[in-house]
């Protein structure tokens, strides 16, 4: 059996920052398992810019960013296994992976890390009824095709779901010639980034409907056209809205989902709301020496966050691996962190009172807001009180909670909250 | 091309005769208008093997119902097709219901159905603990059991051709003419000439059967929706559970799959005749599906559906609603098997073996071949393999070692032997048929481009050329600029 100090899961930006800082804060037998055939993830589809803004103060794209991290892996002897997939985490902490050339291996490590990023929602999820053509896809798997493989998966394009995927792919099927009829969004807000909907809609001049959905696609074969329709309140389609949009693509992006499955295979708790691993404020989860950054612990729209948090969960595998297990013992008083009145979720959901810095708090909203004010409680204590201009659902926001303050907390409990 | 019979309709019925005819010394075909086999009703039915209780005592129906579910566990292994014998139950909610399985056992018991009994609430609970409350009794039925229909449908043709048959698909019959002791079929892909023609063109038979004016019965697609719930469902139901029947079927059933996915459906829902290719969901079809199952096991939601789907029951028109399997009244070398609506899947290995009987008794000429091979060997499934056999086999062919679908566990290799296996893969829903890539929860979204990349590589063809499920269900345009 290989054995290992660390074997981080998944070679995307997440996966990569983990490793480096786990070696930085003095971890020596690192492994990165891969599935794809190169490191870098998603990224590596992502060639439009955008990338890198906080953490390089610079615009980068995918590729590019991903670069960054593969030269700095580069100059250590963190091994690599690509085209390498986990199937198994037995107990023990034991990893069962297999590939084309090892065949299946079965590695004993002291931590691990899961980044195995997230995957788009399909078709079949979404309860949208009409026929099986071809031509209905992720707008993930479209990009992949355009600007990996080099084909144009249509024509006529609508999309459903203005998620950033969604608009990114908006405007590269325009560029590429295609004709981008519009972009539909069930809810009242788009769920993408403000940026995108200005570079990737309106300079290329393609409608956002909002409170719009797909009722139903046509055509045998190949798409041929879909239905779309308005929506109420509730998200039910409005009767007599109803309107044939001719098209031979539709590329959905409603949504991404946690590729959680082998965190549940360890038993691992799930936060229902994130999809993702509950977590301390250095990403263990509730197993102990299992970590979880990226998007397999809550989707992000921005890359640079993923770095972040990935940078936290490596120092915190690194923290457990050198202390050899002992650095976070669980003694009762952790502290739960709450999210209430407008705040969707919180990561971490959990904080240890013995912890050694200031902790950031990273939350989604449920909905658009304007002029709020993020507040944090502990009891009757108030921790953090800040005006807001606008919220929306689309961007992740953050607050830090002083060590000094999480030292003194007066109970067990903070919560997250927005306020008037 | 000169055969002895030509066999028209690639589903569970035309596959499973064809390889009980590939028994005999002759010259045999298949013929298929779509890409694929099992493209019909094979593909999207309930998958139940139905215990025998529902069809009318002394019909055709009844019998080979009964002898296909005691015969299905036989050719399952013969064919190494999923096959569970997990048994149904008909769950009752009123005194009226009970009444129901008292008559329901009764004609079972007239049929021939061994083993049933009528069972209490208690026993009810322990064999489905999350069965409603409301549920007072239920119709235990332990020769029912849950198959895989698309893969028995390829694994018959895939047999019949190690059999010598050759199975042609996207060679639909557009005409058929009978001169001299022959006919001849006008496919897409050119004349076919055989001696004897039988029909098993599903919802599409009445059309076939007018070609040699034999115009004697008439179908019209009844359409049923369902939902497929991810296997994180499987713990709620154990066995196949109907609700009471109606005049319209077995009524809004719910059922693991034989991968363990969780199905619910079908509705049941009369189309017009020319409807025959509409297999659209509609919003309420599958608001039907959702309320009925709700009533059965009120935690089951479809939270985690994977996908819905429709299908098409080859319905007769009129009060005869048996089976017909009969030679054509126009012609004797014309046999019709036709309006095989549910329980056609559970009795195809039955009306196999009849039609069989009957082709041998219409013509003893054909000499039973000595090196039949009845056995259709199973092809490697990874994720059924403990590690230390995953290694033996990445050992000897390392692209087993390459897993393409994450869903399901799918590797190169294993999507390569569907493409080459006799009656291979020929496009992206043909692979997830025979290997269960894509098939998973995220649809196809990873794997998807991957299995277009395979198919393009393994048949040399561009990547444009690759379709979804044949015909014009291209996947790619043009290359981008």
């Amino acid at each position: 059996m290989l054995k290992y100090d660390l074997v981080v899961i998944g070679g995307g930006p997440a996966g990569m920052a983990a490793a480096l800082k786990a070696r930085e804060c003095g971890v020596q037998k690192i492994i990165i398992l891969e599935r794809a055939a190169t490191l870098g993830g998603i990224l590596e589809q992502c060639i439009h810019t955008g990338f890198g803004l906080h953490y390089f103060g610079e615009e980068l794209s995918g590729p590019e960013y991903a670069y960054r991290f593969i030269k700095e892996l580069e100059k250590t002897d963190i091994e690599v296994k690509v085209d390498t997939m986990v199937t198994d985490i037995l107990p023990g902490n034991v990893i069962v992976a297999t590939n084309n050339k090892d065949g299946v291996m079965q590695i004993h490590t002291t931590a691990i890390i899961l980044a195995m990023g997230c995957r788009e929602r399909p078709r079949g999820a979404l309860d949208m009824p009409g026929s099986r053509a071809s031509g209905i896809m992720t707008a993930g798997t479209a990009q992949k095709y355009v600007n990996i493989d080099g084909y144009m998966p249509g024509k006529k394009i609508v999309i459903l779901g203005s998620g950033d995927i969604g608009l990114i792919m908006a405007r590269r099927m325009t560029l590429e010639g295609a004709k981008v009829e519009m972009v539909c969004e069930l809810m009242p807000y788009s769920g993408g980034l403000t940026r995108n909907i200005v570079q990737c809609l309106d300079d290329m001049g393609i409608p956002l409907k909002l409170s719009c959905t797909v009722i139903k696609t046509h055509g045998i074969e190949r798409l041929e056209g879909v239905t779309i329709a308005n929506v109420d309140e509730r998200r039910r389609p409005i009767p007599g809205t109803e309107q044939y949009v001719e098209c031979d693509t539709l590329l959905l992006s409603v949504g991404l989902i946690p590729e959680n499955e082998l965190t549940r295979m360890a038993g691992i708790i799930i936060d229902p709301v994130t999809n993702g691993a509950i977590v301390d404020e250095y990403r263990q989860t509730s197993r102990p020496g299992i970590f979880a950054c990226g998007n397999v612990l809550q989707v992000h729209d921005l890359v640079d966050y993923v770095t972040e948090e990935s940078q936290i969960a490596g120092e915190g595998a690194a923290k457990y691996i050198l202390s050899k297990g002992k650095s976070k013992s669980r003694n009762g008083k952790d502290i739960h962190v709450k999210a209430e009145n407008g705040v969707r979720y919180v990561v971490p959901q959990n904080i240890n009172r013995s912890t050694d810095k200031d902790v950031k708090i990273y939350f989604r909203v449920a909905d658009v807001y304007k002029d709020k004010r993020v507040v944090v409680t502990c009891g009757d204590e108030v921790l953090y009180n800040k005006k807001k201009k606008k919220l929306a659902p689309g961007e992740m926001e953050n607050v830090t909670i002083k060590l000094d303050d999480i030292a003194k907390l007066s109970s067990n409990e903070i919560t997250v909250k927005l306020e008037a | 091309m000169q055969y002895d019979v030509a066999v028209i309709g690639a589903g569970v019925v035309g596959a499973m005769i064809t390889r009980e005819l590939s028994k005999l010394d002759m010259n045999l075909v298949l013929l298929e208008k779509a890409g694929d086999v099992a493209m019909g009703s094979s593909k999207a039915n309930s998958a139940i093997v139905h215990a025998g209780f529902d069809a009318e005592t002394g019909s055709l129906k009844a019998k080979l119902n009964v002898q296909g579910a005691s015969l299905m566990a036989y050719y399952c292994n013969k064919l190494s097709v999923p096959y569970k014998n997990i048994g149904s139950l008909v769950v009752a909610y009123s005194w009226d219901d009970m009444q129901t399985l008292e008559t329901l056992f009764e004609r079972g018991f007239e049929n021939g159905v061994p083993n049933m009994e009528i069972i209490s609430q208690e026993r009810l609970r322990a064999m489905e603990p999350y069965i409603s409350e409301e549920a007072i009794g239920a119709l235990w039925a332990p020769t029912a059991g849950i198959v895989s229909p698309y893969e028995l449908t390829i694994a018959a043709a895939e047999n019949a051709i190690m059999n010598g048959a050759r199975v042609k698909r996207n060679s639909g019959v557009f005409d058929i003419e009978y001169k001299n002791d022959m006919f001849y079929l006008s496919t897409a892909t050119g004349v076919i000439k055989a001696k004897y023609v039988i029909n098993c063109a599903g919802i599409f038979a009445d059309k076939i059967a007018n070609m040699i004016g034999d115009t004697s019965f008439k179908l019209i697609p009844r359409k049923g929706e369902y939902y497929l719930l991810d296997k994180t469902e499987r713990k709620m139901v154990n066995h196949v559970l109907f609700q009471c029947p109606s005049a319209m079927g077995k009524g809004i059933l719910v059922s693991p799959t034989a991968h363990g996915n969780v199905l619910m459906g079908p509705t049941a829902l009369d189309l017009d005749f020319d409807s025959k290719l509409d297999v659209d969901t509609t919003i309420e079809g599958l608001n039907e599906v959702k309320f009925s199952v709700n009533g059965v096991i009120p935690q089951l939601t479809t939270r985690n559906v994977i996908t819905s789907f429709a299908g098409l029951r080859a319905h007769r028109v009129g009060d005869d609603n048996d089976f017909i399997i009969a030679p054509s009244k126009e012609n004797e070398h014309f046999i019709n098997v036709a309006g095989i609506e549910s329980p056609g899947l559970t009795a195809a290995p039955a009306i196999a073996r009849y039609v069989g009987k009957m082709f041998r008794e219409m013509d003893p000429s054909y000499e039973k071949k000595a090196e039949f091979i009845s056995k259709r060997p199973a092809p490697i499934r990874m994720a059924e393999l403990s590690p230390e056999e995953r290694a033996e086999v990445v050992k000897k062919d390392p692209r087993y070692g390459r897993i393409i679908c994450r869903c399901e566990g799918i590797t190169e290799g294993e999507i390569i032997d569907a493409i080459k296996a006799p009656c291979g893969a020929r496009d992206v829903d043909a692979v997830k048929r025979r290997t269960r890539s894509g098939m998973g929860r995220c649809q196809g979204g990873f794997c998807g481009s991957k299995v277009v990349e395979i198919l393009a590589r393994e048949l040399d063809i561009p990547m444009n050329k690759v379709t979804k499920h044949g015909n014009g269900s291209k996947i790619l345009y043009n290359k981008t600029k």
